[in-house]
């Protein structure tokens, strides 16, 4: 790896002298939304174990909502030693004003030395709050975490639209806050058994306090959720139309996926711009990413490379899109997708719902 | 009247950067400047309120002293003022500390032309790419937050209210927010608007108002620029293409096929422990 070393300089000092060694463990912001807790969330409690192991420090959760009690009990089973749980009616719905007051709260009492949201929407809106609150540090988007000998995070985000990776610090202040990609981390499996211990946190708000008022909630069907599929079945120019489109949906329906699309699919009309993979589309980490028709220009690999099993069917032997598959099938894909969903309709006859 | 104020930034647009193969550095040369395309969607949301209640827009950036291109750029589209924020002790600033600046300055502006009902950011920024910034500055000004806004659904200036949609993963939200508020934009919100040719014209010879440090009264120095940063970039890397021992599959489309999609079914087992 070259690397491009940069005298860190000296950023902005606490305005009296603190004593950060009171500062301990690794905590972890919960996500959930109508009893749906968000998988990054679960994602981080494992990658935060491997954080406090290494720091020999406590995994904590922090668990705000109303009867939210059963979400801290997973949060256990996930991996959390202690959960954090704020419970209040008024705490039903996210606001950023209510969420801050007590995550700010939290904080300043337990004293994390890291704490870690998901980079959802919910998960910036909050942490961006709390880091000028405290203040301190906060690195977005992160997709490597860990800590060196001085138990700083080493945070690690792409910039430049993917084509770099910056590692960045908070030396001066605690905790550490940064919020994580979703899909980047692996969960712990989920064990039952596991043993923690709830903590109760009284609401420490001021009801006149909160002026914002959620109307309404309207669940997306059907909404395109590239970042958190599992499979995925992209398309390129290769596909030739909407029909072929529809044949991959098809393939993506019997491997429990989504549909992705290359730019020049897009720029087609043949999909729409919700599917795009990509440097100016969505960037992807799915366990299986499958390329029909796609070439494999750079702008379309930055947002994909990172799939766990690639899988290439372009008639061209001499595309680049073969050179980062794992398995490359040089053949008119029009054939191939085809027996593709009859040999996986056939290898796993109940047809699995997807998973959500 | 109805004040609301945009803050803009001018960025490289990073789409267009390379990276040099040789030394593994960014290759700026040539990367055109242009308003972080967020921003503008901002600036049209604030002129679409405009046309319809009346009031005064002002957009804001701190940057280089060549930012004042992008703020013309605003100004041609319809808005009344541009400030550009400029001045060496501010360079080198993360996210706290251009939060602190541009709150420090949106009072200031408040003070010259009323308090701001409505401030709006872009979702995020091309180079910064953080989204942190409306929300710190949400929060240092006590305003309500309302990130990620993909539809303004109503404005109602007299009894100071605004009605936004939320764009979250599953689904949208609707939210009731008393003014002051603060709102980051999604592009799904609006097309930004093509300047008019009076305009243009007027842009031409429109000289941005410039504050300094010297212009604040109250401006805390610790707080800005590289000083006033909690966060450091320790290294930067271009990572590496992956590298891929490629198996191709040969033979009989049927045997192909059924061997793939053994792996595939395998594979999604142990992932899902189905
Ligand atoms: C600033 C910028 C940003 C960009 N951002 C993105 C982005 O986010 N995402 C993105 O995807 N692109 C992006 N692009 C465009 C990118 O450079 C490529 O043009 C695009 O990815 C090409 O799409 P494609 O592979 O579908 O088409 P092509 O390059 O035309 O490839 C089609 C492939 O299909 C194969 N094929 C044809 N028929 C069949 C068949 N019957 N069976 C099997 N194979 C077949 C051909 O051999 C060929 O390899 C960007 C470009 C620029 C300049
Ligand atoms: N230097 C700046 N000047 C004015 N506005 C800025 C500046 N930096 C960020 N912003 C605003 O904050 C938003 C989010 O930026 P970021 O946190 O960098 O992703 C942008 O879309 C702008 O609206």
């Amino acid at each position: 790896m070259a690397e491009a070393k940069r005298k860190p300089a000296v950023g902005l000092q606490p305005e009296v002298d603190v004593d950060w060694s009171a500062y301990r463990g690794v905590m972890v912001v919960v996500e959930h939304r109508r009893d749906k807790v968000a998988k990054v969330s679960w994602q981080l409690l494992g990658e935060s174990r491997r954080l406090a192991d290494k720091l020999d420090a406590p995994l904590m959760a922090v668990v705000i909502g109303h009867e939210a009690e059963d979400i801290a009990r997973q949060a256990i089973g996930y991996g959390a030693e202690r959960v954090y749980l704020c419970d209040a009616p008024e705490l039903a719905d996210y606001r950023t004003r209510p969420y801050s007051r007590v995550c700010l709260h939290i904080i300043r009492e337990v004293k994390p030395e890291i704490v870690l949201f998901g980079a959802t929407y919910t998960g910036r809106d909050l942490a961006g709050a709390i880091a000028t609150h405290l203040p301190t540090g906060l690195t977005a988007d992160c997709t490597q975490l860990d800590v060196d000998d001085n138990r700083l995070l080493l945070a690690s985000r792409p910039a430049f639209s993917e084509k770099m990776v910056a590692t960045i610090l908070c030396k001066q202040f605690k905790p550490q806050m940064a919020t994580v990609r979703p899909g980047v981390f692996e969960a712990l499996p989920y064990d039952p058994r596991r043993m923690g211990e709830i903590i109760r946190v009284e609401s420490p708000l001021d009801r006149e306090s909160i002026r914002t008022e959620v109307l309404e909630f309207v669940e997306a069907v059907n909404r395109v959720n590239l970042e958190d599929a599992e499979v995925i079945v992209a398309g390129g120019r290769g596909v030739g139309g909407r029909a072929g489109f529809d044949l991959l949906a098809k393939l993506a329906d019997a491997l429990g996926g989504q549909v992705g699309a290359s730019r020049a699919a897009v720029d087609l009309g043949w999909i729409s711009h919700d599917h795009q993979v990509g440097q100016t589309g969505t960037t992807v980490r799915p366990k299986i990413y499958i390329a029909a028709g796609i070439s494999g220009a750079v702008q379309h690999v930055v947002g994909m490379q990172n799939a766990e099993l690639i899988v290439s069917i372009n008639k061209d032997p001499n595309a680049p899109i073969h050179r980062i598959a794992h398995y490359a099938i040089v053949d008119d894909l029009f054939e191939v997708v085809p027996a593709l969903i009859e040999a996986v309709q056939a290898a796993r006859p109940s047809a699995r719902v997807p998973v959500v | 009247m109805l004040h609301m104020v945009v803050c803009i930034k001018q960025v490289p647009d990073s789409r267009e950067i390379r990276i040099d193969p040789k030394t593994n550095t960014l290759i700026r040369q040539g990367v055109p400047a242009i308003v972080n395309p967020y921003d503008l969607n901002g600036v049209e949301a604030a002129l679409q309120i405009k046309d319809q209640f009346g009031g005064r827009v002002t957009v804001l950036t701190m940057g280089p002293p060549s930012a004042d291109k992008a703020l013309r750029q605003c100004v041609a589209m319809g808005a009344d003022e541009g400030v550009l924020i400029s001045d060496r002790a501010f360079a080198g600033a993360d996210t706290l500390a251009t939060s602190y600046v541009l709150a420090k300055s949106i009072e200031k502006a408040g003070r010259l032309w009323g308090q701001p009902a409505i401030v709006f950011c872009g979702k995020q920024t091309l180079d910064g790419d953080t989204g942190q910034v409306g929300p710190g500055i949400a929060c240092r000004l006590d305003y309500e937050q309302l990130t990620y806004v993909e539809a303004i659904e109503s404005v109602d200036p007299d009894r100071g209210e605004v009605v936004v949609r939320r764009h979250l993963e599953d689904g949208v939200e609707r939210v009731r927010a008393p003014f002051p508020v603060l709102i980051t934009v999604l592009a799904e919100m609006n097309k930004p608007r093509r300047a008019s040719l009076p305009g243009l014209l007027h842009a031409q010879t429109y000289q941005p108002i410039v504050w300094s440090t010297a212009d604040f009264e109250d401006l805390d120095r610790s707080k800005i620029g590289l000083r006033g940063s909690p966060t450091v970039v320790s290294k930067t890397w271009v990572p590496e293409p992956r590298q891929v021992d490629t198996e191709f599959l040969k033979g009989e489309t049927g045997e192909v096929t059924s061997r793939l999609a053994q792996v595939l079914v395998e594979r999604l087992q142990t992932v899902q422990g189905a």
